[in-house]
């Protein structure tokens, strides 16, 4: 923006500074007052408790408890990841290569869901995949099974659901990056003789990667915090890191045993955004310019 | 949002402390339980007709879980509340850990007479429930699982199951289910109850956590049998299910009055604790909700028509085949370190 002011003189420049910092400090604050200092709090109380204390995270790397956990939350986010690609791509590529009406109602489509409460969609998962459900109900009739199949209360009926919830989260990056590529391009390659699939494979599929990086990125952090959608459709075998954090305050009484969970796992998040970052800007993960 | 209603309950108090300096108000107290229908049902029976006899204003709170705020307000050295219902072990523990006052029982004659496994020396029972073995009726029309044993026998009683996802009543179940007598169950052998625990964990569909959830599984025919709570079996039967279940070694369990240390209105908060279990006030609250009275004195009053006490848990003669929760155990050392265990026995 200061680029664009016509006489750059000095003082016109610090007012400029000085009136940005007024308009964004409501923001800062709210940031600081939300988000910096009761997560620095609870950071806190993870080392702290009638004197500093590592007796928390001493207990989260020893006890095998945390450590399945953790893998756990990690195998649920990769598959989740990886089956909310598969499904997200062919319709993000749908809707970028329909015309514009037809691109707004798929992508209002991929979105409505995101009104409806997570809970609400949970039990909806539950009234299909359970053992008098839509789905089992449908397969007897059909003479498919003659028992009914266990879709649910483990691992399986909370990916199906979970995926459910953050596919927008993959679409719409998809959608965005895609947007950018230019058509030309894929002119340019058909010009040349290389046939449909072949212009995709290594003209639109290398350029939508961004998106591609940008979405999972999405899907795999929101899916380590999961907290509802286990619990409800997991039968309480599937204890995800969410559910270790609330069972600590119940067991320990301290909010330090909790954090440190979340400490370790707000960590694991940093560190797979910084890898991220080195192939890809941030800016374009969060801000899809 | 808790929070916020604290803050808002906070400022009431400390404007009515302003007030009762200045002119000579009358005696209050604050009173916290669990909320929706459960407390409800307290306020008409209990609490209103507490307030009125004694002529003094109850101001109601409501938190799933005290405890948590039981910690931080006495740790501030400036509780805001009086008097909690919460489940007994958490007046237990909190009495160890000074968080709790011991109470002076010759100043609450109702609690002195209650038999001394209904009281501890911080708390008094004030109303009882039950984790019972429930089932299907259509499942098993006619030669339903009877006892924990028929629960852990796949072969005689095939079926679905579900237990509660926690150790409490669960230990307990499955030590019966090993042959132990409800009323020997004390100390608990965790070991082997976990062992016997292991044998039944391949049939066991759902670990529930919340009483709908358990209400849910059985309403919709997901689970043929499973532990749950008295009440939510009750309420999906009337709901029209056909679900039922037994009192047959079910273990009985309660919450309990206690009252915070340092407490702003102590010596009402005495009187009151005294006054709510009374047994007639007592004997009013099954009248609006299906759990016990907490002295087992309001099965004696009358208030209560034999046909709707057979349905009680604290029942004398339904109690007799119940094993009665010990939540001296549960926050014994022995009893943490077994609750510490749950978690690693629900990955394997």
């Amino acid at each position: 923006m200061t680029t664009s002011v016509p006489d750059p003189s000095k003082k016109h420049l610090r007012r400029e500074h000085g009136l940005m910092l007024a308009l964004v400090s409501p923001a800062l604050l709210v940031i600081l007052a939300l988000i910096v200092l009761p997560v620095g709090w609870l950071a806190w109380q993870s080392i702290y408790h009638d004197g500093f204390t590592l007796e928390n995270y001493r207990r989260v790397f020893t006890e095998d408890v945390y450590w399945r956990s953790f893998a756990l939350t990690f195998e649920i986010s990769l598959a989740v990841t990886v089956i909310a690609l598969l499904l997200g791509y062919p319709v993000a590529y749908l809707a970028n290569s329909v015309p514009k009406g037809w691109s707004i109602l798929i992508l209002s489509l991929v979105v409505l869901p995101f009104w409806t409460s997570v809970l609400v969609r949970a039990y909806a998962w539950l009234a299909l995949l359970q053992r008098t459900g839509v789905i089992n109900q449908f397969l007897r009739y059909l003479d498919v099974i003659s028992e009914p199949l266990a879709l649910v209360h483990n691992t399986f009926g909370t990916v199906v659901a979970t995926v459910h919830i953050l596919l927008p989260f993959m679409v719409l990056p998809l959608y965005a990056t895609m947007q950018k590529i230019p058509n030309d391009l894929m002119q340019a390659g058909a010009s040349l003789g290389a046939s449909p699939s072949l212009t995709f494979m290594r003209v639109f599929l290398p350029l939508s990667l961004p998106g591609v990086l940008a979405g999972c990125t999405m899907v795999f952090v929101l899916c380590l915090g999961f907290y509802i959608t286990p619990e409800l459709l997991g039968g309480g075998r599937t204890v995800m890191v969410s559910m270790l954090v609330s069972r600590n305050v119940e067991l320990y009484n301290q909010f330090g045993a909790a954090s440190a969970v979340a400490v370790v796992l707000l960590l694991s998040v940093l560190a797979i955004f910084f890898v991220v970052s080195r192939f890809i800007s941030l800016d374009r993960v969060l801000g899809q310019k | 949002m808790k929070m916020k209603r604290n803050f808002g309950l906070g400022c009431a108090l400390l404007g009515a402390i302003g007030l009762t300096s200045a002119a000579d108000a009358a005696e209050q107290i604050t009173f916290v339980s669990q909320g929706g229908a459960y407390q409800q049902a307290q306020t008409v029976a209990i609490l209103d007709p507490s307030a009125k006899k004694l002529g003094i204003t109850i101001n109601q709170d409501s938190i799933p879980d005290a405890w948590p705020a039981i910690k931080t307000q006495v740790g501030s050295g400036k509780p805001i509340w009086d008097v909690v219902d919460t489940p007994t072990g958490n007046c237990l523990r909190g009495g160890e850990q000074g968080l709790i006052e011991k109470l002076d029982f010759s100043k609450i004659p109702n609690g002195a007479a209650m038999p001394e496994a209904y009281r501890s020396p911080y708390s008094v029972s004030y109303e009882f429930y039950s984790s019972v073995l429930s089932y299907s009726q259509k499942t098993f029309p006619k030669d339903a699982p009877n006892s924990w044993a028929d629960f852990w026998d796949v072969k005689k009683f095939p079926g679905r199951r579900a237990l509660r996802n926690h150790p409490f009543a669960t230990l307990e179940a499955a030590l019966m289910a090993d042959g132990v007598a409800p009323d020997k169950l004390y100390p608990l052998d965790v070991d082997r109850a976990f062992r016997k625990l292991e044998e039944i964990k391949p049939h066991i569909t759902v670990w529930w956590t919340s009483g709908a959830q358990s209400a849910q599984l059985l309403n919709d025919g997901e689970v043929d049998m499973e532990m749950a709570w008295n009440g939510r079996v009750s309420a999906v039967a009337k709901e029209g299910a056909k679900v039922a279940f037994t009192y047959n070694q079910g273990i009985l369990q309660s919450t309990s009055l206690c009252i915070l240390k340092g407490a702003p209105n102590l010596e009402t908060a005495v009187k009151f604790l005294n006054e709510a279990v009374d047994p007639v006030h007592q004997a009013n609250l099954p009248l609006h909700i299906d759990y016990g009275p907490g002295n087992p004195k309001a099965f004696e009053t009358s208030v209560i028509k034999p046909e709707r006490a057979a349905q009680l848990p604290s029942e004398p003669a339904n109690a007799a085949k119940q094993a009665l929760m010990s939540y001296a155990w549960w926050s014994s050392p022995a009893g943490e370190a077994a609750e510490k265990r749950w978690a690693s026995f629900m990955q394997k």
